[in-house]
Order: structure tokens, then sequence, then C-alpha cells
């Protein structure tokens, strides 16, 4: 077992992980962060895309223990701490962009990263940046649609960061203990396999 | 949601964004694979890598040293409690109906089958365990495709049954009367076309994996899973494991899709049941995406041999199909009645005289097929019109043309068609005008004569289909005479909360479709209530005990009219309290935006609302006398007929025929689904069943080798599209109401995938004319194009 500290939406966590745990399972299992969902186990369908030091991840491609020393942003630290949403969780409820929403969370999280990195896309850049994500409810259509209305406040508004890392935990969640220096992971990060993007 | 939205006149009708969306959109879901209970287990299956071979020994003894093993199981041990696998539509009264049990005992006949279990404290050492199971197989001869399967002394699937055509099913329009033999009519035959289509096997691939728990621990044992069919597997959980119903409860939570792949009952949950009963212990088991994808239940995989019997004037005669449909090794819920949905629809929107269908189902050493969004319809639409694509290039029509002077034109419903159904209404001409319209079609004619003239290496393909497809599964005496073993009924319950709030309990079990944001439109115009005042409840059998769920796009159409009742009977119930609160007579009230009023009065003249008529019961002071202190109401309806939803689809492709790869260029959908509750949700099922139409026609295909190892075990091989694959498409509507419907509604969530399968692919066809190419076998990969253009290998 190895010690590792993730902050995941606001909070610190220290926990004991098994070397070959995988973050999303960690996520889910270890800190109950279930909002975020499994759906292969190739990395092909993106349900699991968190945003990993700011970055979306398939965190089904990443270990937990790359994780440590690392803040963590998924679907459930996306919206404010008044519970207002994110423009991007906004724009897919406007557009109808989800329908079973079981991708949603991936889908979600990987357009936030999209639109962090381009601010104003076009439809090919959009259908292209969001590729490692499956839908196969919606035929992406209204997803696009919603990306882009997304886009459009963001630019409007200045503020794509997500809100939990910005204004610190939602409510009522447990405060983790001040930071400190967390231990060295086991092997070099160098060594370990580069998240899929 | 802090959406303010302004209320429209009437909530039926409106875009509204729906209620479902503010737990998906926040991660605050709950799927069965969020769910854990104090002590749970995890269970994991060993299953076969063998198509077809003897057990000869499976010992788990080693598993359970293993650490944190509980249990360990194989067939062997749950032989005698663990039944068969239910198939509820026995087609023919002989139709060969093999064994299925969860756990494969002594033989196992496809690749995936469950052969033994491991429950552990955590999923790693459930899996980790596996490993140290044994078994021993010995391998026998496989099969895997049709015509193999049908050759003299071909290896039997199931070797004690004799053969593997599991039925043969017939349908003669002249034996029925419902139209003339094809015999006769074909003797006057002009033209006769005669064409073999392939239906590859698909895969449904429901974003969510299938997931399933087991709490044995409360008196009843309650199983959550990731269902479309929670009411059905209850009764067949009792049925199946000999638990008495009333001892088992089921709840379906948030399902992640479902496109038919979770109308099921299956081993697993069989299996994770019998697990928890064993340990006495809650028990979850989710499938890994490979599990899934060779375990889960696949979808089409048919051969069609039509010929179509016309006269020169393109004016058709008679049709005659010969329909291999591949059951996969055993059968599943409904598989055997899959081909029998599309052969109420081969003759489609045209008036044809004659008519016959004969289809066989067949073993194989496959993962077994069943229901995939569309079931039987989209390949039969398929079918028909791809050949009558062909018909008007024999005859010299455009297909348009050709289609128009064979149709039922709006003015000749109700009609009586040749497979013996009544199309109760459609206007094809009005939404295939509206298709050509919002298409350009005379113009992008224009532009393909010119391109070919031009000798141009990217050639310009038009794809024309038009559709209509059964919907609102089902009048129960039609599903009794085609020997299905249940009803096709739905239920809703309307419960009126002390303070006016409204609880709508329905027996449909949504997975995307949107049944909590409708349900609440619908009773809210139907109460006069705030569509926020609508809670839908479903999926539970505790509080909805009696349903036949979703799929066959039945819920808003059978579902929807039994909760329209519900709510006139709640109004009903109501109306002697307004009447004895206003201090007037019955029959002098009127029910009228949302207030019971004296008939006649003002709008604003002082009215008592349902709100008012809840709180009188819930006091019950000063009730009428003899009038019971509830407005709660339930109905159950039967649909007495099917709904015809119809559109017209049109494909513009650009086949580059130097490389053979296919680009849509424009796509326009136009249905009629009648009159719509939520154009916004109506307009998300065309874009999706759009997609998944595309996905067929270019993209997907499950591929078995010789052995029976299927080829496609993974996303990576098994290529659902992504946004970069597919278009952006038109998508409009006519609007014809359903005239036995109170709403007029006739159902939209397989439409997009019936028509968009033939549109891309004769828009390739079309494409490539030029170049003597008259079929592409699907997925039309690049590959297969290109090959094509080479030399008519049409495979």
């Amino acid at each position: 077992m190895t010690r590792i500290s993730v902050t995941v939406d606001g909070v610190r966590y220290d926990d004991d992980v098994q070397p070959r745990t995988l973050l999303v399972h960690h996520l889910r299992e270890q800190l109950g962060k279930v909002g975020t969902v499994v759906g292969c186990d190739t990395s092909n369908c993106g349900s699991c895309t968190v945003l990993m030091a700011g970055e979306s991840v398939k965190s089904c491609t990443v270990l937990a223990v790359q994780a440590d020393g690392l803040e963590v942003t998924t679907v459930e630290g996306l919206a404010g701490s008044g519970g207002e949403l994110h423009p991007v969780q906004q724009a897919f409820h406007d557009r109808h962009a989800l329908q079973c929403g079981f991708c949603t969370p991936g889908m979600i999280m990987a357009a936030v990263d999209l639109l962090a990195e381009n601010p104003d896309p076009t439809d090919a850049e959009i259908r292209e940046g969001l590729e490692g994500n499956l839908c196969r409810c919606t035929g992406y259509q209204n997803i696009v649609r919603a990306v882009h209305d997304a886009a459009a406040t963001i630019r409007a508004s200045g503020t794509p960061e997500p809100a939990s890392v910005a204004d610190g935990p939602m409510p009522g969640t447990p405060q983790g203990a001040p930071a400190t220096p967390s231990e060295a992971p086991p092997v070099p990060a160098e060594a370990l396999p580069r998240p899929v993007p | 949601m802090t959406i303010m939205e302004e209320r429209p006149a009437t909530e039926v009708g409106a875009a509204r964004r729906r209620k479902e969306d503010a737990r998906l959109i926040t991660g605050r879901t709950m799927w069965t694979e969020n769910i854990t209970l104090p002590g749970m287990l995890h269970l994991a299956i060993l299953r076969s890598p063998m198509a077809h071979a003897r057990i000869t020994r499976v010992d788990t003894s080693a598993a359970l040293r293993e650490p944190g093993v509980v249990a360990a199981f194989s067939g062997a041990d749950v032989a005698d409690v663990q039944g068969s696998l239910p198939c509820a539509w026995p087609v023919t009264e002989d139709m060969l109906l093999p064994d299925h049990p969860p756990l494969a005992v002594d033989e196992v006949r496809h690749v995936g089958e469950a052969v033994a279990v491991v429950v552990a404290r955590d999923r790693p050492s459930a899996v980790d365990a596996l490993a140290a199971i044994e078994v021993d197989y010995e391998p026998l001869p496989v099969v895997t495709e049709m015509p193999d399967a049908l050759a003299e002394g071909a290896t039997l699937v199931h070797a004690d049954k004799g053969s593997n055509k599991a039925y043969t099913w017939v349908y003669d329009s002249g034996e029925t009367g419902a139209g003339e033999s094809t015999d006769t009519m074909f003797a006057d035959a002009e033209v006769i076309i005669k064409r073999r289509y392939v239906q590859q096997r698909l895969i449904p691939a429901f974003m969510e994996p299938r997931s399933v728990v087991v709490d044995p621990t409360g008196d009843q044992h309650t199983i959550w899973s990731a269902t479309q069919i929670p009411h059905i597997l209850r009764f067949l959980l009792a049925v199946v494991t000999g638990t008495p119903e009333h001892k088992v409860r089921v709840v379906a939570p948030d399902v992640g899709g479902g496109f038919g792949g979770k109308l099921q009952v299956t081993g697993d949950e069989i299996i994770t049941f019998l697990a928890a009963q064993r340990v006495g212990k809650p028990v979850k088991y989710t499938e890994s995406r490979s599990d899934s994808i060779i375990s889960a239940h696949h979808g089409r995989d048919q051969i069609q041999d039509l010929e179509l019997a016309a006269k020169r004037d393109g004016t058709v005669l008679g049709l005659r199909v010969k329909l291999l449909a591949n059951m996969g090794a055993y059968m599943g819920l409904v598989a055997p009645g899959v081909p029998l949905l599309g052969a109420f629809m081969y003759n489609a929107i045209y008036k044809f005289p004659s008519y016959r269908f004969e289809c066989s189902g067949v073993f194989t050493n496959t993962t077994i097929t069943d229901a995939y969004r569309g079931a039987g319809r989209p390949e039969a639409t398929y079918a028909i019109e791809r050949i009558m694509d062909e018909l008007a290039v024999e005859v010299g029509l455009d297909p348009i043309e050709v289609r128009r002077r064979n149709w039922i034109r709006h003015e000749e419903f109700p009609f009586n068609t040749v497979a013996g159904l009544t199309y109760d209404s459609g206007n094809y001409e009005a939404a295939t005008d509206k298709a050509m319209s919002l298409f350009g079609y005379d113009e992008l004619r224009r532009e393909q004569a010119a391109r070919r003239e031009a000798g141009d290496p990217v050639q310009l393909g038009i794809g024309v289909s038009t559709y209509t497809e059964m919907c609102g599964l089902a009048p129960s005496r039609v599903l009794g005479a085609l020997r299905y073993g249940a009803g096709g009924w739905e239920s809703a319950t309307v419960r009126v909360l002390p303070t006016g709030k409204i609880e709508v309990v329905t027996g449909t079990s949504p997975h995307g479709q949107g049944h909590e944001t409708a349900w609440s439109q619908i009773v809210a115009d139907q109460l006069g209530v705030a569509f926020e005042d609508v809670e839908v409840l479903h999926g539970d059998t505790r509080t909805s005990h009696k349903g036949l769920d979703t799929y066959g796009s039945r819920s808003l159409a059978v579902g929807g009219f039994a909760l329209v009742n519900a709510c006139v009977r709640v109004v009903d119930k109501a109306k002697p309290i307004a009447a004895h609160l206003l201090e007037c007579d019955v029959s002098d009230l009127e029910f009228k935006g949302g207030a019971f009023r004296v008939r006649g009065a003002p709008s604003d003249a002082a009215g008592k609302t349902i709100a008012d008529c809840s709180l009188a019961v819930f006091a019950a002071h000063d009730l009428p006398d003899g009038v019971e202190a509830t407005l709660d109401a339930e109905a159950t309806y039967d649909p007495a007929n099917f709904s015809f939803p119809h559109g017209t689809h049109l494909c513009a492709t650009e086949v580059d025929t130097e490389t053979g790869a296919v680009t849509i260029r424009s796509y326009v959908a136009v249905d009629d689904v009648g009159r719509v509750i939520n154009p916004m949700i109506v307009e998300g099922q065309v874009h999706g069943g759009v997609a998944q139409g595309i996905a067929q026609a270019l993209f997907e295909e499950a591929v078995y080798d010789e052995e029976g190892n299927l080829l496609t075990g993974t996303f990576v091989d098994y290529t659902p599209p992504s946004s970069a694959d597919l278009p952006d498409i038109v998508s409009d509507r006519t609007e014809t109401p359903a005239p036995d419907h109170p709403l007029g509604t006739k159902g939209v969530g397989e439409a997009g995938t019936i028509a968009s399968t033939p549109a891309v692919v004769n828009a390739i066809v079309d494409a490539l004319r030029p170049y003597g190419v008259d079929d592409i076998r699907m997925p039309c990969t690049p590959e297969r194009v290109w090959r094509a253009i080479q030399g008519g290998d049409r495979s």
C-alpha cells in the first residue's frame, strides 16, 4: 500500500492505496465520488474523464498514485459553492445535450478542458476535441450546440475556472487537514504511463 | 435548477428542459453500480473461452482458499435451483426451446457463457480468484454462420434438439385474406427483382454497463438492476427461481441507456440473486465493457432474400421475403419474435396487393441476439427501401416517384394493409414534400448530374428512405395471437398529496427518454397544476407494482394514455367535493384552466382547484356523504391498435471513388410522430436514432472468426461513432395526430434508427450507379466501397 494525498473537488484526502489502483476506482470506491463513472475497460469511452492538475484525463488510465499531490476536479465539484451551475453544465441542460446521462460527467469535464484550451472553437474543433468521449444517446449534435453556448457564456463572463477550485470546497463537505508535503510516490512519475488525454 | 421559464399556455407542446438533468449533470446519480450496502460482497464471473465444448471438470476449491473469497461455485453446484433463462415468445407451437442455464452445467455453446463465479469481500479479490478456478473443456465442433448451420449434417448447437432450425414462421396474404396470393400476382409481373441483403450483427452498446445488486437480508429480497424491465424481471425472477413474487422487490434506479439491450432477463441477474441467497449478504456484480460486449445480447444478424414483382410503370404487384434470423446459442427473452415485428412492416407505406413472409430462426455458437433499437422494423425497412430503389432504377423512375406510385395516399386512411394491420393515419405526401424542400432535392439532383458528367472523382449520392413503423407495443390480444407470453397494457397512478402536489407512479421504466419531464407536462395540463409540482416515480416495484416497462416506443403511446385516464379519474373524484365546497350541483360544474367553476362563469370567478379539493379530502371534516376521502386514481390501458409514426429521410453523401471514403454531406429527417408533448425531447430522440442508424450503415459490425471467437470484443474493435464521425442533421416534423389517442401521440424512440440506415446506404449506392454498383454490404467501410467500385465485389 502506498500513502497518497489527493485534493478532490477542493477537499484533501490522505489514503493508503494499492499501487495498481486506478484513479477512477480510488475516486469511486474510497472517496465516494460516484458521480464519475466507468463505461469501458479500454480507455475508449471517456465516461471517467476528470481534471487532474487542471487538464482532462481519463481516470481509468491514471493510477491513483499518479494523482498524489495533485488537485482533481470531478463533475461533482464543478458547480459553485452556492449550487450555481458551471456554464458547461448549464448549457448541457439548456441544449438537451444528454439523455441517459451516463456519459455526461465525462463529456462535461472534457468540454471544460476543451474550452480552457480553445475558448472559441468551431464545430469541427468541438467534434474533434470531444472525439475521445462516446455518447450513445444524443448523436452529439446537441452536445456541440451546448459547448458553443458554454463558450459564449464563459467568454462573456471570463470565468472558465471550475468553481470548486476557485472557491474552495462545497459547503457541508468534510475539511481535510491543512496541506502538508505528501510522501514521494513509490515509482518515479516519469516511469509511469502517461495519462491518455 | 435555477432557470426561470415563462409558463407556457399549455405544458403539452412546450420545449420544457428536463427535470432529470439536475442530477445527471452534477453527478448526483443513482446508477446501480453506485449502490453500496452494509457488508456487501462482490461477484466475479468466469466466462467460457470456448465457443462449443463439453465441460468435463470444474474445480473451485483453490479459488476458495484465495484471500477474501467467501464463496465460489459452478453451474453444477446450482443446477437444481438456477432454473432456465426465460424466453417469453415461442412464436410457433413446435419451436425448439433449449434449456438456457444461467451458469453452464455440462456444455458451453458460445464464447462468454458464464461457467463459474467467485464471491469476495471486494471486486479485485473476486476477479483475482477467478484465475484459481480450474475448468477442463473438451472442444466440440463450432458453427457460427447461418447457412452452415442449416446445411445437411451441420454441427448441432443443441445435439438433443436434432436441428439448428428453431422455428419457421410464415405469413401469406393469400392465406389470411388480407391480400392476393403472391403466386397469382407474380404471374402478371413485368419486372421481378431479386436481392439478398445482410443485416450485420450489431451490439447495442448502452453506455452504462449492466450492473446488479441483490440484498437478501430483508423479508423482501431486493434486486437493483440496470434494466429496462423491472416489472417483467420481477415476474420472471419468481418464475425462474421459484421465489414467491411477493418476496421479491425489483428496482431499476437511474439506468444509463438500453436501446433494447437491457430488455432481457440475464444470467447475471439470476446468478447474483442465487449468490446473495447462498451467502446471506448483499452481493454486487457489474460487468466490464468486454464482458458486456461478449455476453449481453446482440442485435440484427439476419439474411434477407427478397423478390419484388412489379409492372413497368413501377406499380408493385407483390413481395416475397425469406428471412434467416440468427438467434445465437440460445433463445433470448423476445428473440424469436423480433423478426415478426419486421414481418408486418415489409410492405411499409405501400399498397402492395400481395405479400408472403417466411422466417426461420437459427441456432449458432454465438452470443444470443435479441431486441436492438427498432427490433425487426429497421431490418424490414432497410430491405424494402433498398429494393424500392432497385425498382426505380429498373423502370427508370426517380426513387421518390416510384414510392409515390405505390404509397397510401393521405385520404385513404384508415388503411388495411396486406400484412393484416390497420394503419390509422398518416400523410406521406406532406412529410416527403417537406423533406424534399428542406433538402433541396432537385438542386442536388442537378449537381449530381453535373458531377457525373464531369467525371468528378468524388461523386454525389442521394438516398431516400420513407418509412412507417408499428409503435405502442402493443394490443394484448394481438400479442396473444402471436403467442407472446405477456400483454401490452400499461398502468399509471396519480396520487394527490394534501398540499396539492402530485405524485405520478408509472409502469414505464425510462432510461434516458425523459419520462419525468414529459409525464409532468401531461399531468400539469390535465390537472391544472404546476409542472414543478409533479413528481414522477418509476422503476421500483415497491412504489410501482404494476407495469410492462419501456421498449418498442410504447411508453407515451400506451403509458401516456393510461396517465391521461388516471388524471380524468382524479378530476371525476374531485368534482363532487368541489361542488360541495362551492355549494352548487355537480352537474353545474366544469373543470377548466385548472379549476372547477360553475359552467359559463367568467374565468376569474371563484373556483376550486385540485389542491383545494385535496386539502378538503385530507381534513375530511366536511365531505359530502358517501364520498371517499381520497383523490388518488389508477388506470390501466390496453391499446386497441398499434400507432404508426412515419416520415421521410433524405441523405446526401460524397463518395470518394479513389479511396472509398464516404462523407455525409447533408441529412434531412422529417418525422410525423403525431402530436408532440416536448419537441426538444422528440428532436433528441431523432438525433440519437439517426446516429445509431448511420452507425449500422457505416461503422459497426460484430465479427466472429470460424472458431466462434468474437473479434470485436472491446470498444477498440467494435466502434460506436464518436462526435468526429457524425454529421449535424436537419430534423423537422409534420403532425398527423393519432386519431384514437387522447393526446394524439404516436411514439418516436425508434424512428430515426429505422429510417436512417437505408437512407445512407441508398445514397452511397446512388453515388456509385455509374460504376455498376447496385449494393454494398454494411457497414459500408472505405474498403468495401472501394472494392465495390473496383468490380462489383459486394462483400
